[in-house]
C-alpha cells in the first residue's frame, strides 16, 4: 500500500496518539501497547507514525543501522571499524518502523543463514531478520495477543537485553536490537503474558467513540482517504508537519528538561499508593513525564505531566486486588486524584 | 461446487430465482465492489440454496475473476505463501510460492466452514484485508505482495454460539442467513420498496464498476448512516463505513453517479440490520463504558450479566411496534435538516431486522461476556502428543513431542549442497591430519541426506481440554426446607447432560460448619447420583466456606489443564462465618470477601437461586462472583441444563481461540 492514513487525521484517541509521540521523543520510555475495540485506528496510528519520525544518522553500509556516535552497543563490524580508529561514514536514514506480521517464522524474526547465497554460492552468510531491521526504530506487532508462543519468548528476551543472539546452523552472531515495541490487539481474543506486558512502557486502552459527531467524522475522513488518498494526505500534510516538528523539538529539548526532586517524590508516592511491582513503574512514569514536558516545550517536569502520563504508564502494572474489582484505569485515576487533589 | 444432497432437496430448485430477494441483492452489490464491501458471511448449511447463491455470484462476477476456496485448516504456507521447495532445489536459488490470498488478488476468497476458523487464521486474513497486501516473513523470504479481494465466508454454524470469528465478521459488510429460507413471499415483502433490477447481468456489474469511483457522498448521508448505526446499537465503526460503500455500489448498479435515499436505505437494511443489538429507542445512546452489555429494557448499567432468557418469551422482538410509534428524536447532536433521511434510513434498517434476531444477539453478547471472564487457563491446552495437529515448529523431539519427519526434511533440503561441500572439506582436512581417524570415517556410511539438529521440527497439537462441572450444593436447613429435593433433581438432569458430553463432575456441599467434598472429579454418573441422593440437609449456611471451596477446587481443576464450570445452588443467605462461628453479620462480611476473591479466579459460574422467590441477595452475590444468575423457580429443568451447556460452550469457544 502506497500511502498511509495521515497521523493527524485520526479522530480523537488522544491518549493513544500521545503515548506514541512520547515514545517517539524518548524511546527509552519503552514500548507502547494499544488494546481495545476493533476498528479504532490502532494499526492506522502506528503505520502513520513512520512518516512522522525525523530522520536519524546511521553508519553507512551497516546492516543494523548503528549509531555513528553511540558509546553503547554497536554491531561487530562497526565495533571493528571504531577500534581501527577510522572515522565512521554515516548518512541520514528514515527511522525504521518494522511490521512483524502474524505467520512470520522464527528464522525471519531473528535472522538465519542466507538461503540464496547458501544455495547458489555455497557460502554461509548471516541474513539479518526483522529484529535487526528494527534496531533503533520501532517493531510493530498487530494482534500481539495472537502471536505464537515461541516468538513471544524470543521477543521477551530480546526486548529486555537489547541484543539479539543467534546460534543456529553453525552461525554465531550477535547484534544490537534496541527497538520500541509497539503492540496492538483486542482483549477479547486473549490476554498477554505478564512478562510481555511488562516490556511495554505505556499501555493505552482505546474505545470506539460513541458520540455521533466524532463517529461521523471518522467515517467521513476514512471515506475521503479511500477515494483520494493523495489529495487527502496533502490536505493533512501541514498538520502532520506540525506534529513532526514537535517531535524534533521534543527530542532536542529532552536533555534540558529538569526533573525536580518534588516530581520524583510524587512519582514514588503514586507508585506506592498503587502498589506497583518493582521500580519499573516509577522509572517509566518519570521518563514519560519528562518526554511529555519536552514535547510541550516545558522546562521541568511538574504535576500536570505526571498526571497525564500516570494512567498509561501504570495501569498495566497493578496487582489484582481482591477488595477492589474496579478497572485498573479507575484505580490509577483515583490514586492520582487523591494525591494531586481532585 | 457440488450440489449437496441437502435437506428437503426436492423442494428446491437450486436456481437464483428461488433465493430471497435480499440474498440476490447482496450478490449483485458484492459483485460490484468485492473489495470495498469486504465480503459476505453466509449462514447456511451446504444446501442447494447456498449453492444457488454461489452460482449466482459466479455468474455475476466478470469472467476472469479469480475465486479461491480456502479449506478450514489451511497452513500459513499455503495461505500467505512460502518457499517452493521443489523449484528452489531445482533452480538452486530460493523460489517463492504465492499463497492463496495473493493468488486471489482482484477476486474472491471463499472460506469454507468459517464458523470453525481459528482466530489466528481470522487475524491473518484481517491483516491482509486491512493493509491490502500480504506481508511475508517466512522461511528466509521477505516480501510484500499487494492483494485485494472480497471474502465469502461460509458459516455452517447451527447453534447460536457457533459463530465465526468476530475479527473477520467485523470486516464483512453483508450477513445473510439462508438457513430457514423458504421460497418466500414473506421475505420478498420485507424488501419491498427497495427494488433492484432483478435481472442483473454481468454487463451491469462491469458498467457499475466503472461508475463507482465517481460517486460523491454528501455529509448528510454519512450522518444518517452513523446515526442509524448508533440507534441500532451497532458500535463497530466499520459498519457505517461499509454501509456507505454499499450505498455507493447500489447507486452504481442502478447506473447513477449520485446517491439517492433508496440507496442509503438499502445499505442500512443490508449492512446495519443484521448487526443490530437493540431496537432504536427514545433513549440517547448508552454510556461509553460498556455499550455492548447494555440492554434496552434495563436501566441499571452496573449489572454485568443477565440471566439467560427464562421461559417467558424474550421481550425485544415485541417492541418494534411501540418504538416505531414514537420517533427517535432526542439526538442532541443531530441537525434538523437531516432528520428525514436519518429517519428513512432507520426505518428501513428496522424493518429489515429479522424477528428473533435480537434475542439471539443478546444471547451472543452474553456468551461473549462469559467467554471473556471464563477459563483463560486450562480452557485451551497446547498438547505435545494429543489432539488435532496444528502445524509444526522448530524444536527437538524431546519430552514426548513427536518429530515431524516431512517438515524436518523440508528444512534440511535446501542446505544439502552446502553441507555436503562442508563435509567433504572437513573430510579432506582430516585425511591430511590424522589418517587413522579419517580411515575410520570412511568406513562409516556416508549419509545421503544430512539432517542436523537445527532442522528438527516437531508437530504441535491442540487439544480441546476436558470440562469438569463442579456442583456446589447448599444443603443447609433453610435450603433443605425450601427445595433441596428440587435442586437435587435439577442436578441429576445436569448430570445426565454431563454424561452425554463426557464431562467430569464433582460435588461439593456445605452445611453446618463448613464445606465438604462429596465427590472428587469423576466420570462416574452412578457415583455422582449416589452421593447426591445420600446428601443430608440441615444446619447453618457456611456460604463463604462453600465459595472458598468451590474456588479452590475450580483453580485446582484449571491447573490440571481442564476447564472448570461451577454450578452453585444456594439461596444466597449465609449465616455461618468462615471459621465456623454463627452470626449473620460476620457471615455476610465473609461472603462478600469470598465472592470478590472468587471472581479473581475467573471461573465460569452459574448461580442457581434455590429460594422460592428470587432473592436480591443471591443476585448481588452472583454479580460479585461474576456468575450468571438463574432463579430456580423459573428454571425449568430444560432451561437449567441449557444454561449449563451454554457456559460450557462459551468456554469451549474460548478454548478454540488459542
Amino acid at each position: 500500500m502506497s500511502l498511509n492514513f495521515p497521523f493527524s487525521a485520526i479522530v480523537g484517541q488522544d491518549e493513544m496518539k500521545l503515548a506514541i509521540l512520547i515514545a517517539a521523543v524518548d524511546p527509552s520510555v519503552g514500548g507502547v501497547l494499544v488494546f481495545g475495540d476493533r476498528g479504532t485506528g490502532k494499526s492506522t496510528a502506528v503505520r502513520a507514525l513512520a512518516a512522522m519520525l525525523p530522520k536519524m544518522r546511521a553508519v553507512t553500509g551497516c546492516r543494523y543501522q548503528c549509531d555513528p556516535v553511540s558509546r553503547g552497543m554497536v554491531c561487530e563490524s562497526c565495533a571493528e571499524l571504531k577500534a581501527a580508529g577510522g572515522a565512521l561514514k554515516s548518512h541520514l536514514i528514515s527511522v525504521p518502523v518494522v511490521d512483524l506480521p502474524l505467520g512470520a517464522t522464527e528464522d525471519r524474526v531473528v535472522g538465519a543463514l542466507d538461503l540464496e547465497r547458501a544455495l547458489s554460492q555455497g557460502v554461509k552468510a548471516f541474513e539479518p531478520g526483522l529484529l535487526a531491521r528494527a534496531n533503533r526504530g520501532f517493531l510493530y506487532i498487530d494482534e500481539v495477543n495472537l502471536l505464537e508462543d515461541h516468538l513471544v519468548d524470543l521477543l521477551i528476551d530480546v526486548a529486555a537485553s537489547g541484543e539479539n543472539v543467534v546460534e543456529r546452523e553453525g552461525l554465531s552472531v550477535r547484534h544490537p536490537a534496541r527497538f520500541v515495541l509497539v503492540g496492538s490487539g483486542n482483549p477479547e481474543e486473549g490476554e498477554l503474558r505478564p512478562q510481555l506486558l511488562d516490556r511495554f512502557g505505556l499501555s493505552v486502552e482505546v474505545k470506539t467513540p460513541t458520540d455521533l459527531a466524532s463517529r461521523v467524522e471518522v467515517v467521513r475522513r476514512r471515506d475521503q482517504f479511500e477515494r483520494d488518498s493523495e489529495g487527502f494526505s496533502k490536505k493533512w500534510k501541514k498538520e502532520d508537519e506540525r506534529v513532526r516538528q514537535s517531535i524534533v523539538k521534543g527530542k532536542q529539548h529532552l536533555a534540558n528538561v529538569a526533573v525536580p526532586d518534588a516530581a520524583l517524590e510524587r512519582a514514588a508516592q503514586l507508585c506506592m499508593v498503587l502498589g506497583t511491582d518493582g521500580l519499573r513503574g516509577e522509572l517509566t512514569l518519570i521518563r514519560a513525564a519528562r518526554s511529555l514536558a519536552a514535547l510541550q516545550g516545558d522546562d521541568a517536569v511538574g504535576d500536570e505531566h505526571l498526571r497525564r502520563v500516570a494512567p498509561p504508564a501504570l495501569r498495566h502494572r497493578l496487582r489484582r486486588n481482591p477488595l477492589d474489582d474496579a478497572g485498573s484505569t479507575v484505580r490509577v485515576d483515583r490514586a492520582v486524584a487523591e494525591l494531586f487533589g481532585g | 461446487m457440488s450440489v449437496g444432497s441437502g435437506m428437503a432437496a426436492d423442494r428446491w430448485q437450486p436456481t437464483a430465482a428461488s433465493l430471497p430477494m435480499m440474498a440476490r441483492q447482496v450478490a449483485a452489490l458484492f459483485a460490484v465492489d468485492p473489495v470495498g464491501c469486504g465480503g459476505v458471511a453466509i449462514r447456511s448449511l451446504a444446501t442447494p440454496g447456498r449453492d444457488a447463491w454461489l452460482q449466482l455470484l459466479h455468474d455475476l462476477l466478470p469472467e476472469d475473476t479469480p475465486v479461491r476456496r480456502v479449506p478450514l485448516h489451511i497452513n500459513d504456507e499455503r495461505l500467505l505463501g512460502g518457499l517452493d521447495l521443489a523449484a528452489t532445489l531445482q533452480a538452486g536459488r530460493p523460489i517463492a510460492q504465492k499463497g492463496v490470498l495473493t493468488l486471489a488478488d482482484g477476486g474472491v476468497v471463499l472460506m469454507a466452514m468459517a464458523e470453525r476458523m481459528s482466530p489466528a487464521t481470522a487475524a491473518r486474513l484481517a491483516a491482509v484485508i486491512d493493509s491490502g497486501e500480504v506481508a511475508l516473513e517466512r522461511e528466509g523470504l521477505a516480501s510484500r505482495h499487494p492483494t485485494r479481494f472480497g471474502v465469502v465466508a461460509l458459516d455452517e454454524g447451527l447453534a447460536d454460539d457457533e459463530r465465526m470469528a468476530p475479527a473477520l465478521l467485523d470486516r464483512l459488510s453483508f450477513m445473510i442467513d439462508l438457513h430457514p429460507v423458504l421460497p418466500d413471499p414473506a421475505v420478498a415483502a420485507e424488501s419491498e420498496g427497495m427494488e433492484l433490477p432483478f435481472r442483473t447481468t454481468r454487463a451491469d456489474i462491469v458498467r457499475a464498476r466503472s461508475l463507482l469511483a465517481q460517486i460523491e457522498v454528501e455529509l448528510d448521508v454519512v450522518q444518517a448512516l452513523v446515526a442509524a448505526a448508533l440507534q441500532l446499537g451497532v458500535y463497530s465503526i466499520r459498519a457505517p463505513m461499509q454501509a456507505l460503500r454499499v450505498a455507493r455500489a447500489a447507486a452504481a448498479l442502478d447506473g447513477r453517479i449520485c446517491l439517492i435515499d433508496e440507496d442509503v436505505a438499502l445499505a442500512a437494511a443490508l449492512v446495519l440490520s443484521p448487526r443490530a443489538t437493540r431496537m432504536p429507542t427514545a433513549e440517547p445512546p448508552p454510556e461509553e463504558d460498556q455499550p455492548e452489555e447494555q440492554e434496552p429494557a434495563d436501566p441499571p448499567p452496573e449489572q454485568p450479566e443477565e440471566p439467560p432468557e427464562p421461559e417467558e418469551p424474550p421481550p425485544p422482538p415485541e417492541q418494534p411496534d411501540e418504538d416505531a410509534a414514537d420517533p427517535p428524536d432526542e439526538e442532541p447532536e443531530r441537525e434538523p435538516t437531516m432528520d428525514d433521511l436519518a429517519e428513512l434510513v432507520l426505518a428501513a434498517a428496522q424493518a429489515a431486522i429479522p424477528p428473533g434476531l435480537l434475542a439471539a444477539m443478546q444471547l451472543g453478547l452474553e456468551q461473549r461476556a462469559r467467554s471473556n471472564a471464563a477459563g483463560r487457563m486450562g480452557a485451551s491446552k497446547a498438547s505435545q502428543s494429543r489432539g488435532r495437529p496444528r502445524g509444526a515448529r522448530r524444536g527437538e523431539p524431546r519430552a514426548g513431542s513427536r518429530l515431524n519427519v516431512i517438515e524436518t526434511l523440508r528444512a534440511a533440503a535446501p542446505w544439502q549442497k552446502l553441507r555436503q561441500a562442508e563435509m567433504a572439506r572437513i573430510a579432506a582436512v582430516e585425511v591430511v591430519t590424522t589418517r587413522k581417524r579419517a580411515a575410520k570415517k570412511h568406513t562409516a556410511p556416508v549419509a545421503r541426506v544430512q539432517v542436523r539438529r537445527d532442522d528438527f521440527h516437531v508437530t504441535r497439537y491442540q487439544q480441546r481440554s476436558a470440562t469438569t462441572t463442579v456442583f456446589v450444593v447448599d444443603a443447609s436447613g433453610s435450603s433443605a426446607l425450601n427445595r433441596l429435593a428440587e435442586a437435587k433433581g435439577a442436578v441429576e438432569l445436569l448430570l445426565a447432560d454431563c454424561y452425554v458430553r463426557r464431562d467430569q463432575v464433582a460435588v461439593l456441599s456445605f452445611r453446618g460448619r463448613g464445606a465438604e467434598l462429596l465427590l472428587p472429579p469423576t466420570r462416574s454418573l452412578v457415583r455422582a447420583k449416589r452421593s447426591l441422593a445420600g446428601l443430608p440437609g440441615g444446619g447453618g449456611t457456611p456460604l463463604a466456606s462453600g465459595i472458598d471451596a468451590a474456588a479452590a477446587l475450580g483453580e485446582q481443576i484449571a491447573r490440571r489443564g481442564e476447564t472448570p464450570i461451577v454450578v452453585l445452588l444456594t439461596d444466597g443467605r449465609g449465616n455461618v462465618a468462615r471459621d465456623g462461628s454463627p452470626g449473620r453479620a460476620r457471615a455476610a462480611e465473609d461472603v462478600d470477601l469470598a465472592a470478590r476473591q472468587y471472581r479473581l479466579a475467573n471461573l465460569s459460574t452459574l448461580l442457581i437461586d434455590t429460594a422460592p422467590q428470587p432473592q436480591p441477595a443471591a443476585q448481588a452475590l452472583a454479580r460479585m462472583m461474576g456468575a450468571t444468575y438463574l432463579p430456580l423457580p423459573y428454571a425449568g429443568s430444560a432451561a437449567l441444563s441449557r444454561a449449563v451447556a451454554q457456559a460450557g460452550q462459551a468456554v469451549a469457544a474460548a478454548a478454540v481461540s488459542r
